[in-house]
């Protein structure tokens, strides 16, 4: 997995609440045996008119030039409805490394923290504040200081994030990495559960 | 202090707590499918190691499968060759897999209970959100990612934070004409499609006491539509009932075994909750979704909200939008709305007793001329089953089209899909736009709520059927 600590880049502001992962990537997309290319039909039916490229629908964010960066900023809940990685991978190949909202839905929490792109959570107030923000406004995220500043105005807000995920995210490991070195304890834990079920 | 349900079966399983950070879970049963399984495999592979426990897993096809024809090799090639993938994957690995053409083969949260293979007390898991379903036999059971599916490929476990921890009781009785569809979609519509995100939450209560398993798993099943991890209801008589004497249940000295630790599975009385609600049932009416997520439902009888007096700005925008891409206008009744397609399927509503519920009430009618009718069933067994008991007869007869088992037009992953601009009564769990096909607009309900609007043509109280 890719390492991850400071970003400083414009954003994408995609104003909607409740996203869930059926628009990020509709289901039809997810034919695929690989984790690759589905940055191409992110946010698919929002962005095309008529499921087609040529078409490209003028009003959605991700279609406005003046908007580019590799954070993308949404409402709350974020990433609600299906357990589909492929969410967390379509936003990942498209070019982000942060997703920022005021509220994660679970499972794409997970997803994302498990793919090397970081959820950050903010506050409502916070969130407000990014929106206002013009084209050209930048933000800065450091990781390890758990911080996201708004470059503009200054203004820093911290974030929350479990430690252990911190220390993945921050140096590229992998869940699997971690519970491969707990083999012998898991072994030993099925004995235990094999005896107390006789 | 006493332990919820959720901590019996958590504490159990723990192997291993991990300083600040989540706790190493194992999983007993891992249940996959065709779709969100082919990558995982190909980690496995990439690191060079096999998977741990193959005879844990269990596997089927049936998100992205036909249901007509199935004898024959799927025609779209991309989904040919991910059910092929699959098949390939699980010969390699020695996995039991139940794929098309096998007796045991449906929607992964319909053949694992009638199946017996969710068994009270586990844990279990599955790449598919609705894998909350299990947690109506008193099971901790929740969706995963990819990358998560490969965990416990790894290692049969996964490492996870333990949720905070909902209860909510619903008492009294359901009124004529109500089921337990509309008691999940009155709780969603409550407490909105995030107000449980974070949570584990317990159905008690009553009402759900006296609901059938199969009733018990469209509740649990939904769970992930308030945003919860899971769902789960403790086993009592009707689960013990039910599992008895099922493919894979325990049977004679493993039985009485398995019997004694399952009965200890319920919350204590002096058990914690970080949040409990109570609900009464005879409030609840038949319920319908009106926008594009689980949480705009009102009762039937109900009018559609206006923005009128919202101080919420992004509340607002969400409702009009939600209106503008249903089509219709804040303030209206559903009721006598044309409607164009009914599904009847899904793991929500796929079981035996919901297709019965819907046969009851059609027979000797036939569908509005203007409504197309699929009744997909959630598994060959279902379908077995509803051609055993002549409920086949009585659906043709009422112009209803019986497919084969799987995922259907629940998600539009296959061709079953619902036009841009048409309107579908649905017994699925998500009205997400474009969920049903670009542009469909879905509205959820009962398959008692979804029969009778079939045969009316228009949103029908299903009540002035009774």
């Amino acid at each position: 997995m890719n390492k991850i600590n400071k970003i400083h880049s414009r954003f994408v502001p995609l104003q909607e609440e409740n996203v869930d992962t059926d628009q990020i990537i509709p289901a039809r997309f997810l034919k695929a045996t690989t984790r690759d290319g589905f940055g191409k039909n992110l946010f698919r039916d929002w962005r095309y008119s008529n499921d087609n490229e040529l078409e490209p629908k003028q009003d959605f964010i991700l279609n406005n030039a003046s908007f580019s960066g590799e954070i993308l900023v949404a409402g709350k809940n974020f990433g609600c409805g299906s357990s589909r990685e492929h969410a967390a991978w379509a936003i990942k190949d498209y070019g982000f490394l942060v997703v920022v909202s005021s509220f994660f839905a679970d499972i794409f929490k997970n997803n994302a923290l498990n793919n090397g792109l970081l959820p950050i959570t903010v506050s409502d107030s916070f969130l407000v504040s990014i929106f206002a923000l013009g084209k050209e406004a930048t933000l800065s995220v450091c990781l390890e200081n758990q911080t996201i500043t708004m470059d503009a105005t200054g203004a820093v807000e911290t974030f929350e994030i479990n430690v252990y995920k911190k220390t993945c995210l921050l140096n590229g490991y992998d869940d699997i990495d971690y519970l491969l070195s707990n083999k012998a304890a898991i072994e030993n834990f099925e004995k235990k559960q094999s005896v107390s079920k006789l | 202090m006493g332990k919820t349900l959720f901590e019996k079966i958590w504490d159990t399983h723990i192997v291993q707590e991990v300083t600040d950070g989540p706790s190493v879970l194992y999983i007993d049963k891992h249940f996959i499918h065709e779709v969100t399984s082919p990558q995982a495999f190909k980690g496995i592979e990439d690191r060079g190691i096999s998977i741990f426990r193959p005879a844990q897993i269990v596997a089927t096809a049936d998100h992205n499968v036909p249901t007509q024809n199935q004898h024959l090799p799927i025609s779209d090639a991309l989904s040919r060759f991910q059910v092929d993938t699959l098949i390939a994957n699980c010969k390699k690995h020695g996995i039991e897999l139940y794929g098309l053409g096998h007796e045991h083969q449906g929607i992964v949260h319909v053949i694992g209970p009638e199946l017996g293979v969710t068994q009270p007390g586990m844990t279990i898991v599955c790449g598919d959100s609705h894998t909350s379903t299990h947690g109506a036999f008193g099971t901790i059971a929740f969706g995963i990612g990819t990358s998560e599916v490969e965990m416990v490929f790894a290692s049969q476990c996964l490492l996870q934070t333990k949720p905070k921890q909902m209860r909510i009781n619903i008492e009294g009785t359901l009124g004529k004409g109500v089921v337990s569809k509309d008691i999940i979609l009155y709780i969603i519509a409550k407490i909105s499609a995030s107000g449980a995100t974070g949570y584990f939450v317990e159905y008690a209560g009553l009402a759900v006491r006296a609901l059938s398993m199969e009733a018990r798993m469209t509740i649990c099943n939904m769970s992930i539509e308030m945003g919860a991890r899971g769902g789960l209801i403790a086993p009592d008589q009707t689960t013990f009932d039910y599992l008895k004497g099922r493919t894979f249940a325990p049977a004679s000295a493993a039985w009485d075994t398995s019997l004694a630790y399952w009965q200890t599975l319920y919350s204590d009385p002096d058990a914690a909750f970080d949040i409990e609600l109570t609900i009464d049932a005879a409030t609840i009416e038949p319920m319908i979704t009106y926008g594009t997520n689980p949480g705009l439902g009102i009762g039937i009888t109900k009018n559609v909200p206006t923005t009128a007096g919202m101080q919420d700005e992004g509340e607002r925008k969400n409702l009009e939008k939600a209106l503008q891409y249903m089509g219709l206008t804040a303030g209206q009744s559903l009721i006598g709305m044309p409607v164009q397609h009914v599904f009847i399927g899904s793991c929500t509503n796929s079981r035996i007793e919901d297709l019965r519920l819907v046969a009851d009430l059609v027979k000797g009618k036939t569908k509005n001329p203007n409504v197309q009718v699929m009744i997909v069933p959630g598994s060959q067994k279902v379908a077995k089953q509803v051609v055993k008991e002549g409920l086949d007869i009585i659906f043709s007869a009422a112009g209803f089209e019986i497919r084969q088992a799987g995922c259907s037009a629940c998600l539009g992953m296959n061709e079953d899909k619902v036009p841009a601009g048409e309107y579908c009564v649905s017994t699925s769990n998500r009205n997400f736009e474009g969920r049903q096909g670009a542009g469909a607009r879905t509205l959820l309900a009962s398959p008692l709520t979804a029969a009778a609007s079939a045969i009316t043509g228009v949103i029908t109280d299903v009540r002035t059927l009774l």
